[in-house]
């Protein structure tokens, strides 16, 4: 079957003769890369690297006459992000975490970041004006709030972290479940996410809410994100998902304490395969250095004081907060050979892929350019054993792996690392290789007519480590899994028109300088700041 | 003359600020920075009239500048001067391996120099040397 | 005339963007909200300027074209075997960019203003990590304001009225009236020692006791400032306390607070020339607020210690955090010094004293940074923008930088542009062109054009931008 490319988009056909021929016989094409959440551009992933010049001494990428100078290892410099992103095959990639009053920092990363078409998503599960117009009901003023902010951070999606946890936060609390009430602000995460979720359906967004659970990485949370998943059960109309459960490894665990954490995969699948609302992403733990970064103020705080490791926290006035530790994952924790576990399980058990992302977290829970073991651990039940021959003992009896004899296909795993992600994500024009799509394009060298994935894993991931050819907007530019030619891909963000007026009048503008520490005028960032603008116009109904 | 033993601040003036934005030729600029400023006790100690020259010396250079009273005395043995060329000739450049040279807590040495002159700015860059190049 | 609001101002870290200005015919006639500083940049910024390229021949510098230039910055670059590319903090991060991109190809070292500031904090934190946030969290919420080592009214003039004590925050209130009561008493009190020592023949400046108990109003549920200084600056007279500490022994005072935080005892009477009885009840008030926040100077780095000097504040600020909520924050003096580090770090991994030689970043302060560099004499060529070393580097640092080719981009005439042997007339970043900035919290800000520059006067990213076609030019020529 052949794949026909011109003027960047998949057509039906073109004159062969004119042609440039790209030659994938013997090898598997799948779509670009999608990837729903990694933390690679803006204020708290800077404040990482900053903190990390060990981690970066360790693996550098010196300049060529195409490419840029980097570092990696856990939080790789910009140029070196795209770059590595693009070997993989990747051509899409989202921030999930923006500060909206340091949106401007995100853009201005995200525009250094080369090869790869992205996004990004502010933070408003804690912001001022959601607490408020939600604690009074007043749902179609608060998306027409989330309708001027989303323009003026040229974001892409909602994205919500431990509502009520981060406002709390500012004077160094937090809340213990989802009914627990904000201080000061007389509102509970149960209703930020629901009324959240209802703002998302009047604005038509293209993904849902973006959920980073309460609750996250505490024995016993898996509760938590049930009742999560369920708040928003009779939101949900048809099939259409309405919330995502993001990095939902830290999500699910059991027991009372670390001594008694056990894996709590089994009950989160359970409620996935029976209800159509929910999307989730993997999260998945990798045995190495790395390096934690979220929004998510206390949880950060808390990791600190576990490991008495350095901190960083910085919280964003009115609106959000962040965390940064350096973590190590090790095989012989029974914690982390848990964590470890938690994710796979979560993958094997949940029996529709479409529902299901590939992630983990980067670099929370690994680097990104783990994936390739990951899409091992997926494909062979082989190498899952060997890995697990050199977990944690305790970690290997309860975890539930052995049990599962699934294993994904290349088809399975086209859809979990991306026409799963971009159909979750609302990208019409990515995830497949249809007529009218992007023409970004991964040619992998594996047959997957001669080769049984389940036995040489070895052959798969190396496969997928250096893409044989990535096509980006129709462009060849990574040949045998180096930079043939730099490109600077496009930033999506949504114009949301909503039909009432989206001056905000003067009186908000005054409540500007009460809530914020700098003019109106300078927030919203213009269309003209971005390298490579692609707005995605959003006809909301408000 | 006697001389005492101070330690030496160096930092930013209101003055200096407000000076070094009106331009580094400016009068106001070069006036905020030929200034040392020194508790009043000490500066009869040493026999210093407000608004004379005095010399103030380190390991690194000396530099003769315009003495003042402070006005945020008491701080017996400490002397401030702001930041600018002069400042420069008399800092430590060690930076003990960080990067930092020292350029507050330096130890240093003020006697009173009312027949010496504040260099101008023009005879302080000449001290400065090209290198010969063909 | 026109009147432009929201203007960012470009001169300390504070980045106060209300600032508005009238403009009439291209020139800049009235600035409002302007402290000292800001007002005299917005209508003084045109005097003293260098208006044409300047290359220096036969030891005098003359006017030339701006390929002239070009072609010598060029040449000059290339010839190098060690540049050094320094400055960066009074420039948008657009040039930034651009300049990262240069030192790249010409495999030199870049390194902006923090070198000499705070360097120390970066590499301190670099170790502890640091417990921040923005300015607006502690116009909200701080009811605990110190100011160590730091005099906000010499170099930071609007910072208490725009972001601590007296800004009006959603759970705290300005406490500007009780500040102009405490004054009127202060003044007053002035009066009266002045009279006393006339009549008396007293001797007014006579060392006052050392208290050995904290004022009344430090127990008060209030907003409250400390000042912590080796000498009563006018920010430490506007304080509710002020802790006098003697010159390089603030690591002994902060080590001493980490220890009362902790509920240990201290075996000596005095810590730095401080009566341990007030140290225990200033531990009190610290760990009963509700939400206190360090602001720290360079006293602090600069002083004997260093980085140890912040080590020890950032770990006493981490130590406070399991009793209260307790933040730090670094005052960063320079316009955009927090933008060049946040540029260097995104792009290289590294916030300052980036060494590109071995066709990667590597970073090693002490080693790559500057002052080091030319004080082992190692950088045989410089190219210096937005910042004026000449004047501000210790002698034997700036003899060194003198005496090899120096290229200079400056919209000002300066020691260093007037020792350059090639000058750049650059356009004013915030006033002439536009650019992106970051405030000392690391918020970015938008910078306005409010007037034309001189035609001769291009934005320093399009002058870098000249230099490094020029300089791939010639490289490719050489090959």
């Amino acid at each position: 079957m052949d794949i026909a490319v011109k003027d960047g988009k998949i057509v039906e056909k073109v004159d062969e003769r004119k042609a440039e021929v790209v030659d994938a016989s013997g090898m598997i094409v799948m779509p670009g890369g999608v990837d729903i959440h990694c933390h690679i551009a803006g204020a708290e992933v800077n404040s990482g690297r900053l903190l990390r010049p060990e981690d970066h001494v360790k693996d550098v990428e010196v300049k060529t006459a195409l490419t840029r100078s980097g570092v990696g290892y856990s939080i790789p410099s910009t140029f070196t992000t795209g770059y590595r992103y693009s070997r993989m095959g990747y051509t899409t990639v989202m921030n999930p975490s923006m500060p909206p009053l340091e949106a401007r920092h995100t853009h201005e990363e995200l525009d250094d970041t080369p090869m790869v078409d992205k996004a990004s998503y502010p933070l408003l599960g804690d912001w001022w004006f959601v607490l408020e117009h939600l604690r009074d009901g007043l749902v179609e003023e608060c998306a027409a709030h989330v309708a001027w902010i989303m323009n003026a951070t040229k974001g892409y999606a909602i994205k919500i972290v431990n509502p009520g946890g981060l406002e709390a936060w500012g004077f160094g609390g937090n809340v213990r479940n989802v009914d627990d009430p904000v201080p000061y602000f007389n509102i509970t995460p149960r209703e930020i996410i629901r009324g959240l979720c209802k703002v998302n359906k009047l604005l038509n967004l293209p993904h849902t809410i973006h959920v980073h659970t309460n609750n996250l990485g505490k024995p016993g949370n898996y509760i938590t994100a049930l009742d999560t998943m369920k708040c928003v059960e009779d939101l949900a109309e048809g099939t259409h998902p309405v919330i995502h459960v993001t990095h939902s490894q830290f999500s699910a665990f059991k027991g009372s304490d670390w001594r008694t954490m056990s894996s709590g995969a089994e009950e989160i699948a359970k409620y996935v395969n029976h209800h159509n609302h929910v999307t989730l992403d993997m999260g998945q733990v990798i045995f190495t250095d790395t390096t934690t970064m979220t929004a998510d103020g206390p949880f950060q705080y808390g990791l600190y004081q576990l490991t008495g490791n350095k901190w960083v926290n910085h919280d964003v006035e009115t609106e959000t907060s962040s965390g940064i530790v350096p973590f190590r994952y090790k095989r012989k924790s029974a914690v982390h050979a848990t964590q470890w576990s938690i994710g796979l399980e979560l993958a094997l058990l949940i029996q529709n892929p479409w529902k299901l992302c590939m992630t983990t977290d980067h670099p929370n829970a690994g680097p990104f350019t783990a994936y390739p073991r990951i899409i091992t651990w997926l494909m062979s039940q082989m190498a899952r054993k060997k890995t697990m021959m050199k977990i944690s003992k305790r970690a290997r009896r309860n975890s539930l792996l052995p049990t599962i004899d699934r294993e994904y296909g290349f088809y399975e795993i086209a859809i979990v690392t991306r026409a799963g992600q971009a159909k979750i994500l609302g990208l019409k024009q990515k995830g497949h290789l249809g007529v009218g799509a992007d023409a970004d394009v991964a040619v992998y060298n594996v047959n997957p007519e001669l080769v049984d994935p389940s036995r040489k894993y070895k052959a798969v991931r190396k496969a997928f480590k250096k893409a044989a050819y990535t096509i980006k907007d129709g462009e060849v530019v990574v040949k045998d899994g180096q930079i043939v030619k730099p490109v600077y891909g496009k930033t999506f963000w949504l114009d949301v028109k909503t039909s009432l007026p989206m001056e905000i009048n003067d009186d908000l503008k005054q409540k500007f300088r009460e809530y914020w520490t700098i003019e109106y005028e300078n927030y919203a960032i213009p269309e003209s700041f971005l390298h490579v603008s692609s707005p995605i116009s959003i006809k909301a109904e408000v | 003359m006697p001389k005492l033993k101070f330690s030496l601040l160096t930092g930013r003036t209101i003055d200096q600020g407000k000076g070094k934005e009106m331009g580094k030729l400016s009068k106001e600029y070069l006036e905020s920075v030929i200034i040392c400023q020194i508790d009043p006790k000490d500066m009869r100690s040493l026999g210093i009239k407000e608004n004379t020259n005095v010399k103030v010396t380190t390991d690194f250079g000396s530099v003769v500048l315009r003495a003042v009273k402070s006005a945020r005395a008491p701080h017996p043995k400490v002397v401030f001067i702001p930041y600018g060329p002069w400042a420069s000739l008399i800092m430590n450049p060690k930076t003990h391996g960080t990067g930092m040279p020292s350029l507050k807590g330096i130890p240093a040495e003020v006697e009173s120099a009312p027949n010496k002159k504040v260099l101008s700015l023009q005879n302080l860059l000449a001290q400065f040397h090209k290198e010969e190049r063909p | 005339m026109t009147v432009v609001t929201g203007v960012t101002c470009p001169v300390c870290g504070s980045f106060c963007d209300d600032i508005e200005l009238v403009v009439k015919d291209n020139v800049i006639t009235d600035v409002r909200n302007a402290c000292a500083m800001g007002a005299a940049k917005f209508l003084n910024y045109a005097t003293h300027r260098n208006l044409r390229p300047l290359v220096r021949k036969n030891g005098e510098l003359v006017e030339a074209s701006i390929d002239e230039a070009v072609k010598r910055a060029a040449e000059i670059l290339v010839d190098a075997t060690y540049p050094i590319l320094y400055g960066w903090s009074n420039t948008s991060c657009e040039a930034i960019r651009v300049g990262v991109e240069l030192t790249e190809e010409v495999g030199g070292v870049i390194d902006n203003t923090s070198t000499v500031c705070h360097g120390p904090s970066v590499l301190s934190v670099q170790d502890v990590g640091i417990a921040s946030c923005t300015l607006g969290q502690l116009r909200h919420r701080a009811d605990l304001i110190f100011y160590w080592a730091s005099n906000p009214w010499s170099a930071h003039p609007r910072h208490i009225e725009r972001y601590t004590m007296f800004s009006e925050g959603r759970f705290q209130k300005s406490t500007w009236r009780g500040y102009l009561s405490r004054l009127r008493g202060l003044v007053s009190k002035k009066r009266l020692q002045r009279a006393a020592n006339l009549v008396l023949r007293r001797d007014v400046f006579a060392a006052p006791e050392v208290e050995h108990r904290l004022p009344y109003s430090m127990f008060q549920k209030k907003r409250k400032m400390v000042v912590v200084d080796v000498r009563k600056t006018r920010t430490a007279e506007a304080a509710d306390y002020f802790l006098q500490v003697e010159p390089n022994k603030d690591y002994e005072l902060l080590q001493a607070f980490r220890m009362l935080i902790r509920d240990e005892e201290l075996d000596v009477d005095k810590v730095a020339g401080v009566p341990v009885e007030i140290l225990e009840e200033v531990a009190d008030i610290m760990v009963g607020c509700d939400l206190g926040v360090l602001f720290f100077g360079l006293g602090l780095t600069m002083s004997e210690g260093k980085l140890r000097n912040v080590d020890a504040a950032l770990n006493l600020t981490r130590d406070l955090n399991n009793r209260t909520k307790f933040l730090i924050m670094p005052m960063r003096g320079h316009f955009n010094v927090t933008g060049a580090d946040v540029v260097f770090t995104w792009q290289t991994g590294y916030p300052y004293a980036i060494d590109f030689s071995h066709g990667y970043p590597r970073y090693n302060p002490g080693e790559t940074s500057v002052i080091d560099i030319l004080c082992r004499n190692e950088a045989d060529a410089s190219l210096i923008i937005a910042s004026d070393p000449v004047a501000h580097f210790p002698r034997k640092a700036a003899q060194n930088l003198v005496k090899n080719p120096l290229i200079a981009i400056d919209p000002e005439v300066t020691p260093t542009t007037l020792m350059a042997d090639v000058v750049f007339p650059s356009a004013f970043v915030g006033i002439e062109t536009e650019g992106t900035a970051y405030r000392m919290d690391h918020v970015p800000l938008p910078l306005k054009k409010i007037v034309d520059p001189p035609k001769t006067c291009l934005p320093d990213q399009e002058i870098l931008q000249r230099i490094l076609n020029k300089v791939r030019k010639l490289r490719r020529n050489q090959n």
